[in-house]
C-alpha cells in the first residue's frame, strides 16, 4: 500500500485542510446561486440544491449517450466528448430550468408577501427531488470516473493533491473570479447591483428590472450546473437526495458569509468545507453537522449580517 | 399517521361495518370488527365532533378500523374459512429490491410446490412493502403498519419477514402480542432471539411482551458471521491491524461489535472504530482518518442502503488499498452496482448461509428451477425465502386445520426439517435455526466469487 500521509500530525492536518478546501469550493459554487438570487429579490431559493441534483443527473445522461460508462473509458475520445458536452449543456440546462421556474412560479408572486414565494420554493424543491427519484430511482448511482486524475502532484511532501483536485480549483476559481468581474464591470452587472440596492429607483433610471432578475436566475442556475458537473466527476456518486444535503450546506455557507454578498458566499463555503473536514477528522464525523450549525449560530450572534455582510453594503 | 387517519374519517365510515373490540399498541388504537354485523356510526361522530378529549382516540380507532377494513376486504365477501393467508413484509422499494425480489420468488416457489393448496386450505399470498420511496429503505412506520394489518386479519397465519434486523425490532412486539407466527428469512442480529453479552437493552425479552416465543428465523445469525470474518482476516488475509466502521444501525453496529470482540480475542490490533452518518454525501474525512492509521484490513458493518458503496469509493480515493470486508447486508447485486468494479477490487463479502452456487442436492435443484422460472440467477437469500415458506406450509400440513395457535406451536417445534433446500435443521428453543453456515466471497470483476464456505 502506498503511504498516503506522513505520520506526523502536521501533514495529516494539512491533508484534512486540503479535503475541506476542495469541498468548500464546491459548496461555494452552489452558495453563489443562493446569494445572488437573495441579493436581488430577497428570496431564498430552496429549490437551488435540487436544481444542482438534476444537473448531476443530466451530466450522467451525457456519459451514457457518449458511452463513457466506466473507468476504462477515461482518457478516450468518448470521455473527452462527454465532459466537453456536459460542461456546456448542463449549465445551459440548469440556467434554463431556473429561468423557467422563476417565470412560472416566482414572478407571479413578486409583489405577494415574502412568505408566499418562499413556500413555493420549498414546493419546487420537492418537485425537483421527485423528478430525480423517477428519473434515476432511489439508489446511489456510480458516476463514471472519466478523469485521469489519480497522480499526486505534490508527491514527497506527505500530502496528496491530485490532478482531480486541481480540476476543481481550475474550474471553480476562474468561475468565481469571472462572476465578480462580471458584476463589477459589465452594464448588466451594474444593473444587477442597482436593482439590488433599490428596484424602484433602478426602474426609474430605465433598467428593465424583470430582465435583470431573469438574468440573475439564469446565472445562478448556470453556476449550479457547473458545480454539478464538477461534483459528479469528482465524487463519482449521485443520488436524488444529494441536492438536499449539499443545498443545505451551500445555503448555510451563504448565510455565514453574509447572504447577498458574493465574496461572502465563497468565504462561507470554504469555512464550512474546512469545519466539516477537520471536525469530522478530529472530533468525529457524527458531530460535523452539529458543529457546522453550532458555529453558524455563534457567528450570527456576534455578526448578525454574516462574516462579510456588514462591511460591504452592496448586495449581489 | 394519526393526522392522516383523521382526515380519512368519512372514507373509513363507509368501509366500516361494525366495531367489536379495540386495543392499543404504541398509542395507536386499532379496531377489529365483524363484517356480518352493522354499527351505529353516530357514536363515532359524537366522539369526534363533540368531545375534544376523545377526538384523538376516536380518530385512531377509525383509522385502525380503516386499515383493518382494507386487510379484511382483501378477498371481499368476508373471511373465508377455507383460505389461509401468508403475508411477507420486506423492503420492496429501494436498493434492497433486487434481494427481496428473489426472496418473494422463493416464497412463491414454496407455495407452488403445494399447488396453492395445503390440507384442503387455499393459500393466499400478499407481498407487503416496509420501505418508502422517499427513504429508499425500510421505515419503522411502514413495518409497524404491516404488522398491525397482519394481526388484524384473522385469515393471516404467518408473517414472513422482515429483511432488516432493525425492522424486526419494530414488528416483533406487535406480532408477539397478536400471537401471530413470524418467520424471518434474513434478519441476522443475534440479540433478537438470544441475550448478548454486555447487553443492557433487555433483549430479547423486550420483543416478547406476551412472554412467549412467536419469532423464528431460517437464516444463520451474525454471531457466526462476525467472529468468522475476523478469523478469516487473520488466518487467510494475514491482517494485523484492522480498522472498523459501522452505520450505527442495530444490524450494522451489532455485527461490527461482534467482529471487534473477536479481533480482541484472537489478538488482532484494532486501530480504531468509527460510525458513519449514512445520509452524508461524502466520507472523505473518515476515509482520510482511516488512511492515516494505515490499517491492513478494514471492516464495515452496514448495508448497501447505508452507503457501503459510497464509503468504499471514498476509502479507495484516499488510497486505502487493503482488503475491505462487508457483511451480508451488502451481499446483493445492488451493492455491486453502487461502486465501480475497480473500487470493489479486494473487497470481501460474507453471508451467514450458503451462496446459491454452492448448494447441493435439493438446493441445486431449487436453483435450477428458479433459473428456469425467472430467467435469472437467484440472489443469496432466495433460498431462505423458499425455506421460510416451506417450513410454514409443512407445519400447516401437520396441523391440518386453520388455527393460528396450533400452527404457531407446530412450526416452532420443527425438528430435523429436510423438506427445504438447504439441508437438515431444527428450530432451537429460541426459534433460531441449528444450521450455522458461513460463506466468504471475494468480489472479482463485479461478481461474488465464493472463497470459503464452512459449517460452525
Amino acid at each position: 500500500m502506498t503511504p498516503l500521509l506522513a505520520s506526523d500530525a502536521l501533514a495529516a492536518f494539512g491533508q484534512f485542510a486540503l479535503i475541506g478546501l476542495i469541498s468548500g469550493l464546491l459548496y461555494a459554487l452552489i452558495a453563489l446561486g443562493y446569494t445572488m438570487v437573495y441579493g436581488i429579490v430577497e428570496l431564498i431559493n430552496f429549490a437551488h440544491g435540487d436544481l444542482f441534483m438534476l444537473g448531476c443527473m443530466l451530466a450522467l445522461s451525457f456519459c451514457y449517450i457518449f458511452n463513457a460508462r466506466t473507468e476504462d473509458d477515461a482518457g478516450t475520445t468518448a470521455a473527452f466528448m462527454a465532459i466537453a458536452v456536459m460542461l456546456v449543456a448542463v449549465p445551459l440546462f440548469c440556467a434554463g430550468l431556473n429561468l423557467a421556474v422563476d417565470r412560472a412560479v416566482y414572478k407571479p408572486l413578486r409583489n405577494a408577501p415574502k412568505l408566499a414565494p418562499l413556500v413555493s420554493a420549498i414546493g419546487v424543491s420537492f418537485i425537483f427531488m421527485n423528478i430525480g427519484l423517477f428519473w434515476r430511482g432511489p439508489t446511489d448511482i456510480t458516476f463514471p470516473k472519466l478523469l485521469l486524475g489519480e497522480t499526486n502532484l505534490v508527491a514527497g511532501s506527505g500530502l496528496r493533491f491530485t490532478s482531480k483536485d486541481l480540476m476543481v480549483v481550475l474550474v471553480t476559481l476562474p468561475t468565481m473570479l469571472g462572476l465578480t468581474l462580471f458584476v463589477r464591470y459589465t452594464s448588466l452587472g451594474k444593473a444587477m447591483r442597482a436593482t439590488a440596492q433599490n428596484p424602484t429607483a433602478a426602474q426609474l433610471m430605465g433598467i428593465n428590472v424583470d430582465r435583470v432578475i431573469a438574468a440573475t436566475f439564469a446565472i445562478g442556475g448556470a453556476l449550479a450546473g457547473v458545480a454539478s458537473v464538477v461534483y459528479g466527476l469528482y465524487f463519482n456518486t449521485v443520488n436524488y437526495q444529494m441536492g438536499f444535503q449539499n443545498g443545505l450546506y451551500a445555503f448555510t455557507a451563504a448565510v455565514l458569509g453574509g447572504i447577498g454578498n458574493i465574496p461572502g458566499a465563497v468565504l462561507g463555503g470554504i469555512v464550512i468545507g474546512l469545519v466539516k473536514a477537520l471536525g469530522g477528522a478530529y472530533i468525529g464525523a457524527e458531530w460535523s453537522e452539529a458543529l457546522i450549525f453550532g458555529i453558524l449560530i455563534v457567528i450570527l450572534l456576534f455578526r448578525p449580517n454574516g462574516l462579510l455582510g456588514a462591511r460591504v453594503r452592496e448586495k449581489v | 399517521m394519526q393526522a392522516d387517519v383523521f382526515m380519512q374519517r368519512n372514507v373509513s365510515l363507509e368501509r366500516l361495518t361494525y366495531y367489536r373490540n379495540c386495543y392499543n399498541v404504541d398509542g395507536v388504537v386499532s379496531v377489529t370488527y365483524d363484517p356480518a354485523e352493522s354499527v351505529d356510526f353516530t357514536l363515532f361522530e359524537e366522539f369526534t365532533v363533540d368531545r375534544r378529549g376523545f377526538m384523538k382516540s376516536a380518530a385512531g380507532m377509525l383509522g385502525g378500523a380503516s386499515l383493518a377494513g382494507i386487510a379484511g376486504c382483501g378477498g371481499c365477501g368476508g373471511s373465508d374459512a377455507n383460505t389461509i393467508k401468508i403475508v411477507s413484509s420486506l423492503p420492496r422499494t429501494g436498493s434492497a429490491q433486487g434481494q427481496t425480489n428473489t426472496i418473494v420468488n422463493g416464497i412463491k416457489m414454496a407455495i407452488d410446490d403445494y399447488n396453492g393448496e395445503v390440507a384442503g386450505l387455499k393459500i393466499d399470498y400478499t407481498d407487503m412493502d416496509d420501505a418508502t420511496a422517499a427513504a429508499g429503505k425500510w421505515e419503522p412506520t411502514a413495518e409497524a403498519a404491516n404488522a398491525r394489518k397482519a394481526v388484524a386479519d384473522e385469515d393471516v397465519m404467518v408473517f414472513i419477514g422482515p429483511y432488516n434486523s432493525g425492522a424486526a425490532k419494530v414488528s416483533m412486539p406487535i406480532l408477539n402480542e397478536g400471537g401471530l407466527l413470524q418467520i424471518s428469512p434474513a434478519c441476522t442480529w443475534p440479540g433478537l432471539t438470544k441475550k448478548q453479552e454486555g447487553d443492557t437493552s433487555g433483549e430479547p425479552e423486550v420483543y416478547r411482551p406476551a412472554n412467549r416465543i412467536t419469532f423464528c428465523r431460517v437464516c444463520p445469525t451474525d454471531d457466526v458471521q462476525g467472529p468468522l470474518s475476523a478469523d478469516y482476516a487473520k488466518n487467510v488475509l494475514k491482517a494485523k491491524k484492522v480498522y472498523i466502521l459501522d452505520d450505527k444501525e442495530l444490524y450494522g453496529a451489532g455485527i461490527a461489535g461482534l467482529f471487534e470482540a473477536q479481533c480482541k480475542k484472537i489478538g488482532l490490533q484494532v486501530l480504531g472504530r468509527q460510525s458513519i452518518v449514512p445520509t452524508q454525501q461524502t466520507f472523505s474525512e473518515i476515509a482520510g482518518t482511516v488512511a492515516g492509521e494505515k490499517p491492513d484490513f478494514v471492516y464495515f458493518g452496514g448495508t448497501t442502503q447505508t452507503a457501503a458503496g459510497r464509503l468504499i469509493k471514498d476509502l479507495r480515493t484516499a488510497r486505502v488499498a487493503c482488503p475491505i470486508m462487508v457483511p451480508d447486508g451488502c451481499y446483493e447485486q445492488a451493492f455491486l452496482d453502487s461502486a465501480s468494479a475497480q473500487d470493489l477490487e479486494n473487497v470481501y463479502a460474507t453471508i451467514g448461509g450458503t451462496d446459491p452456487s454452492l448448494l447441493k442436492g435439493p438446493g441445486e435443484e431449487f436453483v435450477k428451477k428458479y433459473k428456469e422460472k425467472y430467467q435469472k440467477d437467484p440472489e443469496a437469500y432466495a433460498v431462505y425465502g423458499y425455506e421460510a415458506g416451506k417450513v410454514f406450509l409443512e407445519a400447516v400440513k401437520t396441523v391440518g386445520k386453520k388455527d393460528r395457535e396450533a400452527i404457531l406451536k407446530a412450526c416452532l417445534a420443527t425438528k430435523d426439517f429436510s423438506a427445504g433446500a438447504i439441508g437438515t435443521w431444527s428450530f432451537d428453543a429460541d426459534g433460531d435455526t441449528t444450521l450455522q453456515q458461513l460463506t466468504i466471497s471475494k468480489i472479482i470483476d463485479g461478481k461474488f466469487v465464493p472463497q470459503v464456505s464452512q459449517n460452525k
